[in-house]
């Protein structure tokens, strides 16, 4: 075996920390044999996905609760989204027997120590690792910002590894762990302005479809806020399965440029708008907030719904992590929100949450938000603004 | 033929090949083990019982509990065999028991024929 364990690392395998720890140790071991890893090595944050009852079904449930029966973290762990608002979920049309087991999903990983945010964004709310960091985390538009925009190192787990990482304190280091597979392969230069989040997701989407894996650097780019980059995060790893990307003077890792360019046109963008446009939508539900919305992104809703009424054959959601939703409420954003009939829905999203069946067509701001809308719900959808979104909203 | 061990087992059954890669979260029901995704060449043929052959996994990160609820309910595949085993299949035959191999050509495997896997030694025989 090329892989060496430290003593405690051996002892966690042999079980003498408990049941879980060495079925997660076990999980470890196996992906590092199979990667070739020649070691261990601790991370110090993890980020765990499958958590809606929807995705994970019963047997997915029975293998939680086993784990939890002895595992507790050892670093700071946070949890993807579930499938519904954990408090207003009545409210939303979920139902109850739903409500009952997501609920039982979210007490498993909160028996193991894991902290029960619900959130495709733990880097706005507390966990954040800083450049250099060695973490574990699942969910695929944060592992892309994580990587990229914070320069922390993390695989893209899925959602067993991930607990195993955080039940363990460590990671077998392959994959992005290691600097060499973080250079970029291919150089893109972006030949058009882009104003808004959505207009981000789009380039997401041209990228992603285009590169495929292999690491973007990209230029072109003179400014991006904060949103931008996690609405252009999330639809790069969802059409591309992209993990990292560099963007001249944004992003903080260094790494060698590639010769190869390719150039992105105005055109490519609004030929991706029209992919993610169908015809005849018949838009029925608006949701912002793939991933989760920033504070800042609804104070600015709430200043856009001020005074107005949401069409009564209409359903908006604004999806958001718990602190931020409470946070809106402290500022008066949820009373403005709630009072137009939109709805500030916290710890789910429109992607997981049991929404097949409910709506036909989705407005939203979000590339990836389209892609789960067709593929699980099939809903059609059409890509705008937020300010187009709100527009028709109350129109 | 022989190949990298994902995870070990030794099993003899027949093969259900394609040349689609497969996205087991959304592309195969948890229940039945039939896929599901539309256009894919398995589409309508159930996986559970086969030495299930395919280039590569897809999609997203929860792919690994769907190889978990079907190894639950019973209809899980017998083996996995891949040109290149991705992470999420890993985890997913590791947590399920399901023998896995990689670095295996798999355009010479084609379905219904009857072969052992020895995923410990990571080697495949044709019976």
């Amino acid at each position: 075996m090329k892989l060496r364990l430290t003593d405690e690392e051996k002892e966690m395998l042999e079980g003498k920390h408990g049941r879980a720890t060495k079925k997660a140790m076990d999980l470890i071991v196996n992906l590092g044999e199979i990667y070739g890893a020649e070691r261990l090595i601790p991370i110090s944050s993890v980020q765990i996905a499958g958590v809606s009852y929807h995705n994970l079904g019963e047997a997915g449930l029975e293998y939680l609760a086993d784990m939890a029966v002895d595992g507790k973290v050892r670093v700071i762990t946070t949890l993807n989204p579930a499938g519904m608002d954990l408090e207003e979920w009545k409210k939303h049309g979920i139902d109850e027997d739903f409500a009952e087991n997501q609920q039982r999903v979210v007490d498993a990983f909160a028996r193991m120590g894991v902290i029960t945010t619900c959130t495709c964004t733990p880097y706005l709310i507390g966990n954040l690792p800083h450049f250099g960091e060695h973490i574990a985390w699942a969910e695929s538009s944060a592992v892309c910002f994580a990587n990229s925009v914070i320069g922390a190192l993390t695989n893209r787990e899925g959602g067993p590894s991930a607990l195993a990482a955080a039940l363990t304190g460590r990671t077998a280091e392959y994959g992005f762990h290691l600097q060499e597979n973080r250079n970029a392969q291919i150089k893109y230069k972006v030949d058009a302005k882009l104003h808004s989040t959505e207009d981000f997701g789009l380039l997401g989407y041209v990228i992603g479809e285009r590169t495929r894996k292999s690491i973007p650097y990209i230029t072109g780019i003179p400014h991006a806020t904060t949103e931008e980059l996690k609405s252009f995060c999330a639809s790069v790893a969802t059409y591309g399965g992209v993990a990292v990307f560099h963007m001249e003077q944004i992003t903080p890792n260094r790494t060698t440029v590639p010769e190869e360019t390719e150039i992105v046109t105005r055109e490519d963008i609004d030929t991706a708008r029209e992919a993610l446009d169908d015809e005849n939508a018949g838009i029925d539900f608006i949701s912002i907030g793939c991933p989760h919305a920033s504070i800042n992104e609804i104070a600015k809703i709430a200043e856009m719904l001020e005074g107005k009424e949401i069409s009564a054959d209409k359903t908006v959601w604004i999806t958001t992590a718990r602190p931020t939703k409470d946070l809106a409420k402290k500022m008066g954003y949820y009373d403005v929100i709630e009072k137009s009939g939109a709805f500030l829905v916290s710890d789910a999203c429109c992607a997981v949450a049991p929404l097949k069946g409910r709506f036909k067509g989705l407005m939203t701001d979000s590339a990836k938000a389209c892609f789960y809308a067709r593929g699980k719900n099939n809903f059609k959808t059409e890509i705008r603004t937020i300010e187009e979104c709100i527009r028709e909203a109350t129109s | 033929m022989k190949g990298r061990k994902i995870f070990g087992g030794k099993v003899q059954g027949e093969v259900l090949a394609t040349h689609d890669d497969i996205s087991f979260y959304g592309g195969c029901d948890p229940e039945t083990g039939v896929i599901v995704e539309k256009g894919h060449e398995l589409e309508g043929q159930s996986i559970a019982g086969k030495i299930l052959v395919f280039p590569t996994g897809k999609g997203s990160t929860v792919g690994s509990y769907v190889l978990y609820s079907l190894s639950k309910a019973g209809k899980a595949p017998l083996a996995i065999i891949n040109k290149s085993t991705d992470p999420i299949v890993a985890v997913g035959c590791i947590i399920s028991d399901i023998p896995a191999i990689d670095q295996i050509d798999v355009s010479q495997l084609e379905t219904g024929l009857k072969i052992e896997v020895d995923a410990d030694n990571g080697v495949i025989s044709i019976i």
